[in-house]
């Protein structure tokens, strides 16, 4: 595979205007980064924050997007957690969720572990993959005027579920943490959906 | 009015037990269970078709088991409830994703055909025929055991109950005596 250019987008600036006008719009976060990226752009009853089970982040969207057809539900994970659920958007593009956005902010490395190169960073597309699988539209986004397209259209009418890659930088951001009892988040999230929280 | 098992009914009878798919479909229906995810097993193969068949379960085929856990989680986040089906090998391929299940308390419901404990043919089936009840208690579910239909029925009923009201994680394991021997 050839090595693909480096991508050069500042992650928190990235989230920050995905969620700028997130309205009613749920968003689940992948773990490590992504949930920083997501708190840091400021906590919400309708987040929902993984801390572990790597690959989980799509599926968990997946679920949420059946169970609430009238809103919108945006996932936001790293290239590695998605790469580790890759089977899942085999399973999403079947159900095909026409509320459910995916962004996965690929830095082409593992950033938890030491900024290792993950299969993104060798020149795997995941964009690339999805689209075969099914989904509606898909893309590759690299700079800011995209992203900022992108953030008005997530809330728009969709035929089926989407998936967009954002080429970031692999660089080290603070940490902004989340609350890490998923117990916590699972009923401040029904909660806030109006759901008896047990 | 057709025979409904459920954890209030008392012990199913013997019509319901004979079909034990379509009981536990009804019970399924009852408790207004409406994601389904499975990956296929021939032991499951009824109660598929029987969800399937139905246009307000929302049915998910899986490429790995654990994908599963994570739609059931998303589903009760957003208030509907969910069913995981699978065979003992896929057990295997859940552990990691079950801490999403047992840290967040989420309600989760599987249902697992055995293979590999019974009349087996296949010496491939028997690690995770032996491995599965244990892994899946390592990591926290609670396992209820069924050896006849009978036996089958009341343990769905009682385990949906202790899921979705109890905020348990529950796997029913059924037992491959219970299927019967694979024809090959």
């Amino acid at each position: 595979m050839v090595t693909p250019p480096a991508g050069t987008l500042d992650r928190r600036a990235v989230v920050a205007q995905l969620l700028r006008g997130r309205g009613e719009m749920l968003v689940v976060s992948g773990l490590g980064s992504p949930s920083y990226d997501v708190h840091a752009a400021g906590d919400h009853d309708g987040n929902y924050y993984l801390w572990g089970a790597m690959g989980a982040a799509a599926l968990v969207g997946l679920g949420l997007a059946q169970a609430q057809p009238g809103r919108k539900v945006l996932v936001i994970t790293g290239d590695g957690e998605m790469l580790m659920g890759l089977g899942g958007l085999a399973t999403i593009a079947v159900a095909g969720p026409a509320n459910l956005v995916i962004v996965v902010l690929d830095n082409g490395h593992y950033g938890e572990t030491g900024m290792q190169r993950s299969h993104t960073g060798f020149g795997l597309d995941l964009a690339d993959i999805a689209r075969a699988a099914g989904f509606a539209q898909t893309a590759i986004l690299r700079d800011m005027d995209a992203v900022a397209a992108l953030a008005d259209t997530l809330a728009a009418a969709a035929s089926g579920p989407r998936l967009y890659v954002v080429k970031i930088a692999a660089a080290a951001t603070a940490r902004s943490l989340p609350p890490r009892d998923g117990v916590h988040g699972k009923n401040r999230l029904r909660a806030h959906l109006g759901l008896n929280v047990s | 009015m057709d025979r409904q098992a459920g954890a209030d009914s008392g012990p199913p009878g013997m019509d319901a037990a004979a079909d034990w798919p379509l009981a536990v479909y009804r019970i399924l229906r009852a408790e207004q269970v409406r994601q389904v995810s499975y990956v296929p097993d021939a032991g499951h193969a009824r109660l598929i078709s029987l969800l399937r068949q139905d246009p307000e379960m929302a049915c998910h085929v899986l490429t790995t088991e654990e994908e599963g856990v994570a739609i059931a989680a998303g589903a009760w986040l957003g208030g509907q409830r969910s069913v995981v089906l699978m065979q003992s090998s896929g057990v295997g391929n859940c552990i990691n994703m079950l801490s999403l299940a047992t840290v967040g308390r989420f309600p989760l419901l599987m249902l697992v055909t055995m293979r590999g404990e019974w009349a087996e043919f296949n010496p491939w089936q028997v690690p995770m025929g032996r491995a599965g009840e244990p892994a899946l208690a390592a990591i926290g579910i609670r396992t209820l055991r069924a050896e006849t239909p009978a036996d089958l029925v009341a343990s769905v009923a009682a385990a949906a109950r202790l899921a979705f009201a109890a905020d348990q994680q529950m796997a029913v394991i059924i037992a491959q005596r219970l299927l019967g021997e694979k024809q090959w």
